[in-house]
């Protein structure tokens, strides 16, 4: 019997027909895939993607040179050197992050009393050299006026979870 | 004896004795923030609550209820509990919460104490207080705003370091701890108010914001600034030397250390010789090790030992004091002196250059006489001590020497030699007051002894020894204090002229007059440069300073805190330093540079390792085999000479306590303190301003 039933469906190629008509079913569907350039998927304001350093409004640093981002790094990727400023305020001469070490696992932003260290939405950030992954104060506080307007809002979005 | 039942376990102890000190010796820790081991009790912080039965049903402060036979308590009950944690709501209403800048973040008492006891958010929404900031001087930052009015710095400043500078002015919420008249807190220990205060009022000035607790590399070690040896810790990080805290030895700095030990540290960073120097044309170059080793090879072939001579510095350790011995013994020369002041030590009687009482001995003593020495200087921790047995109303204290502010009440018997004359002869009245005490002590200074007529000096102090009975059964109260860290380690390991050799005074005239041809000095830097004439000069040490700007051949060595090396303090302890962080650049370690020149010269040395110096330092004398121990006590006999006195008074070789030694005058924080507390200018006017 079974071996009818087999011969049967091999010759009338039933399962072929079957295949055909689940890919014929999903021409007719909307397409998942993006166009990527050109498109993008959503992300949620929690996606950890490359860092900032934000500022207050009236352009004043955030931050204060606690180093709690660069004792919680499991990756110890952060590093900070120290110094008080002009008006004796404690601020950082240093502010580093190996973005080739970087697991982006949030814990530094987690950690900032004054939400200046924060991981921004932005995930395309690759570059042609090691070198340029090695960023600096001055590029993270870039990064930070660059995309303020975004992470002010996820900041936002996400306070009333935290 | 009480006994009373904390938490269950029953204790018998002395009365007299607090219930937190009580609970402390059944290792349960209360928490405190007001209570000091060595300050006087307050009990105006709260913190320390218990629960005691009978009593009323109320909890009540542990540190300042004695104990009482029956008592039951209890230190961990709901009730406590409860207490400490209002206790903490209350302390935080006026605290700033501003931990992440504050620079006891990490290591503060508030913050740990916090996580036991606080809430998790604050229930008060009015307004804070906030206290304006005081002006304490170079060495400690102030915010008050974080100050819990706990008062050890009060305590400190007026208990032991004997200077009544801060006080508390206003009650309630408006009290304030201010120095009243705006000035800075004038004392060599003021530092430690840095490492009393629990929380972030006082902190440390030139240590301000440069890193956290957690990223420090911590290395147990000994301070080398004065010849007290204080326990040390080094806290690293990186190749940088953050700062110097002292760590607890009952015998010798109970917890405090002196703000040169303390706060020098940054001279380490600072004037290094961190490569060879070989003077060309007049001017110090670079060179290598070898060009460095030849050029003094060269210079040494076919001159005739007695033209050589060795002169060891005050921050010199004993390996390479002991390895420059045997290599000028191997060049035949007994021109070698670890006195560089010329002082009239005995080095062939070790209780002659001893503090034979040790410096716990003081806790002991009844009657005191200072002889040409400022303690206050010349050994600050020291001078605690003797006030803090002061305090207790036990001692009595006479000097001779200079009239100056020691922190405590003295008897003024003479300025110098004419006095020491008549205490030695017996005829002085205050010899009878000594023999009658029972634990009489003299410290006899460098004032007096650092002087031409040294060892007559040392002859007179040695009869007043016997006028005045001070070495009797179980004590000897014949006590030396030595300013130089080096002194007895170069004493111990014969650091000193061998038969027919020269010392200091006699090295230096052979120099200017042409006998001496060669002179090694061992980061020697207090001897007048200019008396070295057209000898040629080596000079091993860490710093750039007089004997480095002098030298024809400088060899960099290691400071204090880059090698681990033996020094004796000037009880005769032996103690040692720790490698905390590594030499610069080409600097080595000291004695392996003597030991590498030795084999250059062609004489080398017998020891390749530390074990083998070690074993070559027992080797040479026994004492440097109780390594840590206690000092062992030193034979008494006979010393000093006989002869005339220079009738000049005894002044205190110390004219500035902040800048002693090559690493201190490099240091930027102890410029700033000299021109505050030695020339008297401080930075801010008075009170009133601004």
């Amino acid at each position: 019997m079974g071996f009818i039933d087999r011969t049967a469906r091999a010759f009338l190629l039933t399962e072929l027909l079957q295949g055909m008509a689940l890919t014929l079913r999903y021409m007719f569907k909307p397409k998942v895939t993006l166009n990527y350039p050109f498109e993008k998927g959503p992300l949620s304001p929690r996606f950890r993607g490359e860092h900032a350093l934000r500022r207050y409004p009236n352009g004043e640093e955030r931050c204060i040179a606690c180093k709690l981002c660069e004792a919680t790094c499991p990756a110890l990727a952060i590093t900070i050197d120290v110094a008080p400023r002009a008006d004796g305020s404690r601020r950082t001469t240093r502010y580093d992050i190996d973005m080739t070490k970087c697991i982006y696992c949030g814990l530094c932003q987690e950690a900032c009393p004054v939400d200046a260290i924060v991981e921004g939405p932005n995930f395309e950030f690759s570059t042609e050299t090691r070198e340029e992954l090695y960023y600096d104060k001055d590029r993270l506080l870039g990064n930070g006026d660059r995309w303020e307007p975004e992470l002010a809002a996820r900041i936002e979005a996400d306070a009333p979870y935290r | 004896m009480p006994k009373l039942t904390i938490d269950g376990i029953e204790i018998e102890v002395e009365p007299g004795l607090t219930v937190l000190q009580a609970a402390e010796r059944l290792g349960i820790e209360i928490p405190r923030f007001c209570y000091h081991d060595r300050l006087s009790i307050a009990g105006n912080c709260r913190m320390c609550l218990v629960e005691v039965s009978p009593g009323p049903p109320k909890p009540s402060a542990s540190c300042a209820l004695p104990v009482a036979e029956g008592m039951v308590v209890k230190t961990d009950s709901p009730m406590v509990r409860k207490g400490r944690k209002g206790v903490m709501e209350f302390l935080l209403i006026n605290h700033p919460l501003d931990c992440p800048i504050c620079d006891q973040g990490g290591e503060c008492d508030l913050q740990d104490q916090a996580m036991l006891y606080g809430l998790d958010r604050g229930r008060y929404h009015e307004e804070k207080r906030a206290v304006l900031d005081k002006d304490l001087g170079p060495l400690v930052k102030t915010c008050m705003t974080r100050c819990i009015q706990c008062t050890r710095c009060v305590r400190f400043s007026a208990e032991v370091a004997g200077v009544p500078d801060l006080g508390a002015v206003g009650r309630g919420e408006h009290m304030e701890i201010t120095t009243y008249v705006g000035k800075a807190v004038g004392s060599e220990l003021s530092g430690n108010l840095v490492d009393l205060c629990p929380v972030g009022a006082l902190t440390s000035k030139p240590y301000a914001f440069s890193s956290r607790p957690w990223e420090l590399r911590k290395t147990e070690s000994v301070d080398v600034f004065d010849a007290i040896g204080c326990n040390i810790r080094v806290d690293v990080r990186g190749r940088r030397v953050m700062r110097v805290l002292p760590r607890i030895n009952e015998d010798v700095n109970e917890e405090w250390i002196s703000d040169k030990s303390r706060h020098a540290v940054d001279g380490l960073m600072a004037q290094r010789l961190d490569t060879p120097l070989v003077r060309r044309g007049g001017k110090l170059a670079p060179a290598t090790w070898n060009e460095a080793f030849s050029a003094i090879a060269d210079k040494l072939k076919g001159m005739p030992a007695e033209k050589i001579a060795a002169l060891a510095g005050d921050m010199a350790d004993c390996e390479s004091m002991l390895a420059l011995k045997d290599l000028m013994t191997a060049l035949g020369s007994h021109n070698l002196d670890c006195r560089q002041d010329g002082a009239g030590l005995d080095p062939a009687q070790r209780a002659s250059y001893l503090f034979n009482s040790t410096i716990a001995g003081i806790d002991e003593a009844d009657v005191l006489l200072i002889v040409g020495s400022n303690p206050r200087w010349e050994a600050a921790v020291l001078n605690a001590r003797i006030r803090k047995r002061y305090l207790t109303g036990k001692l009595k204290i006479a000097v001779v020497g200079p009239r100056i502010n020691l922190t405590y009440r003295y008897e003024h018997l003479g300025d110098g030699p004419e006095t020491l004359s008549k205490l030695a002869d017996g005829t002085h009245p205050f010899v009878a007051t000594m023999k009658a005490a029972e634990r009489p002590m003299m410290i006899l200074g460098m004032g007096a002894l650092a002087r031409p007529d040294g060892a007559v000096v040392l002859g007179a102090a040695r009869r007043l020894a016997t006028a005045a009975l001070l070495v009797r059964d179980g004590w000897n109260g014949f006590n030396v204090l030595h300013t130089a860290a080096a002194r007895v380690g170069g004493l111990d390991v014969g650091f000193v002229p061998g038969s027919g050799g020269l010392d200091t005074g006699a090295i230096l005239e052979g120099a200017s007059s042409g006998k001496i041809g060669f002179v090694y000095l061992l980061g020697a830097d207090e001897i007048d440069m200019a008396r070295l004439g057209k000898a040629f000069v080596v000079y091993q040490g860490s710093h750039g300073d007089a004997g480095a700007n002098r030298a024809d051949v400088v060899l960099p060595g290691a400071a204090y805190t880059e090698k681990n090396a033996t020094y004796v303090n000037m009880e005769g302890r032996v103690q040692s330093t720790r490698t905390a962080v590594f030499p610069p650049g080409e600097a080595r370690e000291d004695w392996t540079v003597i030991r590498a020149l030795s084999g250059v010269l062609g004489k080398p040395l017998p020891y390749d390792d530390d074990a083998q110096m070690r074993a070559r330092l027992v080797a040479a004398n026994g004492v440097f085999a109780g390594r840590g121990g206690a000092p062992k006590a030193a034979p008494w006999g006979g010393f000093g000479e006989t002869g005339e006195m220079d009738p000049a008074p005894f002044v205190s070789p110390i004219g500035n306590f902040y800048m002693t030694d090559p690493i201190s005058r490099a240091s930027a924080t102890m410029a700033e303190c000299t021109s505050v507390f030695v020339m008297g200018r401080q930075a801010q006017g008075t009170g009133t301003h601004g």
